[in-house]
């Protein structure tokens, strides 16, 4: 492992206080066309969006303006988290909009806007999330969305029974 | 139980007002009177907050002294610190999958910095 290329290539992650978002930040050795392509073809989706604890199934994935999307992160025990949505806008190489809904929580839908910078080969991706609420913000955060859920809880577990 | 005493905390830090009051006292301790000061609202309103923010975990007023003074139980926000980088773990772990992914697009057309590392070795 590279760390320069890693300290090069960091993910950066800004919640604002006031603000029901998340922006994460992160640069990629490959031109925007690449990147772009990398999120809208299912094939190349499958192999990197999910957790890797979990597999990930797509059930539908149409990335074009007006298309919609439904895929499933599925535990070992046959636990599934499913998520969809519709793309609001994909134009090439350069921007994806889309809504994002946790079908565990179905009321709850996220604004999803993906930013592809061209800098000369390279391309900053900038993913800003605009949650319901600050409150339903922070939760996405605490659970890591899909991720360590039950890790959290039992983190805030240790740190209440300390506590008490 | 638990899931309830997790939503109370992000809900005690949904409102504005009691994030500004959480903010302050991250500086340090102070009593409801002067947490009061700066804000268009009643003493009454400002203790409704603190109780919220009290029964959440966030925040303990010691019973002894008659000022009372509000404390910021500071284990709960290193919790929070801890969920955002854990939070960032995890995106850069997805990122370096999709590395590998983009690096596998990329074959047939070298990058310069891999026929830099080519014509070193």
């Amino acid at each position: 492992m590279s760390t320069t290329r890693t300290n090069r290539k960091e993910t950066r992650i800004e919640a604002d206080p006031t603000l029901p978002t998340i922006v994460i930040t992160r640069e990629f050795d490959a031109p925007p066309g690449r990147v772009f392509r990398a999120h809208t073809d299912p094939d190349l989706v499958v192999q990197w969006l999910g957790p890797r604890r979990l597999t990930m199934r797509i059930d539908q994935f149409d990335a074009r303006t007006g298309g919609s999307y439904r895929y499933l992160h599925l535990e070992e025990d046959g636990t599934e988290y499913a998520f969809h949505g519709v793309f609001h806008e994909v134009r090439p190489d350069e921007r994806i909009v889309q809504t994002f809904t946790f079908e565990g929580e179905p009321d709850g839908v996220a604004l999803e806007t993906l930013t592809l910078e061209d800098l000369g080969g390279r391309t900053r991706l900038v993913a800003k999330s605009v949650c319901d609420s600050i409150e339903q913000r922070d939760a996405v955060i605490a659970s890591g969305m899909e991720y360590g859920l039950r890790e959290a809880y039992d983190q805030l577990d240790e740190l209440l029974a300390d506590a008490g | 139980m638990d899931d309830d005493r997790l939503s109370q905390v992000f809900s005690a830090l949904s409102d504005p007002t009691r994030r500004d009051i959480v903010a302050r006292l991250a500086v340090g301790d102070a009593t409801v009177n002067e947490l009061a000061e700066p804000y268009d609202v009643t003493v009454q309103a400002v203790s409704k907050h603190l109780r919220v923010l009290e029964d959440a975990g966030l925040v303990s007023r010691s019973r002894d002294a008659q000022r009372r003074p509000c404390h910021l139980e500071a284990d709960v926000f290193d919790l929070m610190t801890q969920w955002i980088e854990r939070y960032r773990r995890e995106a850069e772990d997805r990122f370096r999958r999709l590395d590998a992914v983009l690096e596998q697009l990329e074959e047939g057309v070298p990058h310069n910095r891999d026929r830099a590392e080519g014509a070193a070795s």
